[in-house]
């Protein structure tokens, strides 16, 4: 860890690491779009197109042993903590060289190697069992953090109360990333709650909340190192709430009619990825032969992905039986 | 199973009764594992809401015995969390009747891990349930919830009904990498007492226990289900009936050999259980002789269960409700004709 962990690092190869992630993403879930368009995708696709600012930026700088909980939007988490674009396709598709074997959906798998624990869609009911994981590291004495995402949507859960309630008063090193994208589904914020701000909800469980503007990936990644630092602290829990949007609906299925299309397309002008060009342009980081590279390359893996995930066979239907139990119960 | 005789030391050890022996698999597990830890409301400085922690709090401090708020979907989720990053939690639901309320984190989050990431995870933790009736708790401190988790696929369940399997099961449960359901009978908690071995002795999951051999019928039975029979089989041998009382001990895994073993030599099946009637254990145990003992049955299969029926209060309507012995007299006369 560097000294002065809470500023971010802002080397040129860093920025540029963080640049492509973010690319990755984006070409991944375009990518999905266009499949599912094609009649090609089992099941749903969840797009976290236009967030990429709060999974990248609230992921990139973990360190290994960090646990994090995504949810079904956050593609963006998984690729930065480093689970391989292929394997994540497969996964998408039910193949056999997906994270869990065709055995579940979507991000509801995961890889522990690199702590990447996907969830479920009982949405909230991911947050008891990060604060979990923050317990075993406050036992175990331990300087990793636990990392549990949630939507404005998730948040309205009895289940979030009582991790928030339980990691305040324990003190746990968890981080709660609120992804207020202003929508559970069809539902509007004002449907879903009588405050503007998730973020008000911290005091009343003891730990302090960061409001940030999620399309801002250096203003996410420079929050969430403070909270980290704070946790690895042993100060306690952070909720940062990230003001974001989503460009798809809640679903591929979904057309999002019940948004209003100044709203939205107020939001696509905030794209993350071109804001945080501009910014890397200024400090001359970010040049055209580079930005063609990283365009050329990320699309590569991409198509490389697909290729490998159409590829790959299903699991045997015998499987099905495995690993329910750890012994042959 | 070995008699607990057997291994009597020199100087005679007294007898423990069965909320005794839980406390003890808790306090010997945690002294042989730092990973165990206990989890759960009232359990720490309080000693327990029935006194089973008792001294485990002043022994292994706060960072090995941690008291909750009250939120049993937190109790569950945490233990699972925790047991995912290598942590072997014991939780415990203050009463039995209060897992419904951590209801989707037993059976949406904790039962499917292991298979949601195909082996690379797993969630070691026990939650420890107080369960069963008469003891005037009414219908929500008398539950004998079960059913619901013997359904679900990916837990595992246990039932002790003596101060032996208590401890055995309990170690057993804690050292096994999946998550299992300790449902202990808090009737029984100060009402069975045993010598117990001395050594560091487990009962394997998976294995049920003749308790009484005999000729006549098979009685399977479980927790509070398998006292009531004992007291039953008193009865019946003095009208001349010897009945065989099989005592499951775990639900899930279920000792079918051991059950059809006895079936097949008795002719005669009669299910006992606390828990309601309708697609309760005992309808599966039913379904399972219909399936592999048809030939060997001289009569139906019966069951002498909990009603269908909210655990009600009164002493008459709580009696109704009951498997007591007499309702397994009876059943166990009519079956034998």
């Amino acid at each position: 860890m560097p000294p002065n962990a809470a500023k971010p690092d802002t080397s040129a190869s860093t920025l540029l690491e963080v640049h492509y992630l973010m690319l990755l993403s984006r070409a991944f879930e375009e990518r999905l779009a266009i499949l599912y368009r094609q009649g090609k995708v089992l099941g749903g696709i969840f797009s976290g197109i236009g967030q990429e600012a709060t999974t990248v930026g609230s992921t990139f700088d973990l360190e290994a042993g960090d646990a994090v909980f995504p949810l079904h939007r956050d593609i963006g988490v998984c690729l930065a903590r480093g689970i391989a674009p292929k394997v994540l396709m497969a996964q998408i598709f039910a193949k056999a060289t997906g994270l869990s074997r065709g055995k579940v959906d979507y991000l509801h798998s995961g890889d522990p190697d690199l702590g990447v624990y996907g969830s479920t869609s009982m949405l909230g009911s991911s947050l008891p069992i990060a604060a979990g994981a923050a317990l075993a590291f406050k036992l175990k004495r331990s300087n990793n953090v636990a990392v549990a995402y949630i939507g404005d949507g998730g948040t309205s859960r009895g289940d979030v109360h009582e991790a928030l309630n339980f990691a305040g008063v324990q003190r746990l090193p968890v981080i709660f990333i609120v992804e207020n994208n202003r929508f559970a589904y069809s539902t509007p914020l004002e449907k879903q709650m009588a405050v503007e701000d998730v973020a008000d909800r911290a005091a009343g469980y003891g730990f302090p909340a960061r409001v940030v503007s999620g399309n801002d990936l250096m203003a996410v990644r420079q929050v969430m190192g403070e909270a980290v630092r704070r946790a690895r602290d042993w100060l306690g829990p952070t909720l940062i709430e990230c003001k974001t949007y989503r460009w798809h609906g809640h679903s591929e299925h979904d057309e999002a009619g019940y948004r209003d299309s100044d709203e939205y397309l107020e939001w696509k002008s905030r794209d993350p990825i071109p804001r945080f060009q501009t910014y890397l342009r200024e400090r001359g980081v970010l040049t055209d032969e580079i930005m063609e590279q990283h365009q050329t390359e990320t699309a590569a893996e991409i198509e490389a992905a697909w290729q490998f995930a159409d590829e790959s066979p299903f699991p045997e239907s015998h499987e099905a039986l495995e690993n329910l139990y750890g012994d042959e119960s | 199973m070995p008699d607990a005789a057997d291994n009597k030391p020199a100087d005679e050890p007294a007898p423990v009764t069965y909320l005794e022996a839980i406390r003890e698999a808790l306090y010997e597990e945690m002294a042989r594992d730092e990973r165990v830890f206990v989890i759960g409301e009232d359990v720490g400085a309080y000693g327990g809401a029935f006194g089973v922690t008792k001294g485990l709090f002043e022994t292994y401090g706060d960072r090995r015995v941690i008291d909750t708020p009250i939120a049993e979907a937190l109790i569950v989720g945490a233990a699972t969390g925790a047991a995912m990053l290598g942590l072997r939690p014991v939780a415990e639901m203050q009463f039995a009747d209060f897992i419904a309320c951590a209801f989707d984190q037993v059976v949406n989050q904790a039962a499917t891990m292991r298979y949601r990431f195909n082996g690379r995870v797993s969630v070691p933790w026990v939650v420890r349930c107080p369960s069963g009736g008469n003891v005037h708790g009414s219908m929500y401190h008398s539950q004998n919830p079960e059913g619901w988790f013997f359904h679900t696929p990916g837990l595992k369940i246990v039932a002790p009904a003596t101060p032996y399997d208590a401890k055995g099961l309990l170690k057993a449960a804690i050292r096994d990498d999946d998550p299992v359901l300790y449902f202990e009978n808090k009737y029984l908690y100060r009402r069975v007492k045993q010598v117990l071995p001395n050594d560091d002795f487990i009962v394997p999951l998976g294995q049920a226990a003749v308790r009484r051999q005999g000729g006549d019928l098979s009685i399977i039975a479980y927790g509070g289900g398998t006292y009531y029979a004992l007291q039953a089989a008193e009865q019946l041998a003095e009208d001349g009936i010897e009945p065989e009382i099989v005592d499951l001990r775990s639900l899930n895994p279920l000792d079918t050999e051991t059950i059809f073993e006895s079936v097949r030599k008795t002719t005669r099946a009669l299910i006992v259980h606390e828990d309601w009637q309708r697609a309760g254990i005992g309808a599966e145990i039913a379904a399972l002789l219909a399936e592999e003992c048809i030939g060997s049955l001289d009569g139906p299969i019966l069951r002498v269960t909990g009603r269908n029926l909210p655990v009600p209060f009164s002493p008459p309507l709580e009696a109704f409700h009951l498997p007591t012995p007499e309702r397994i007299v009876e059943a166990a006369k009519k079956l034998v004709g």
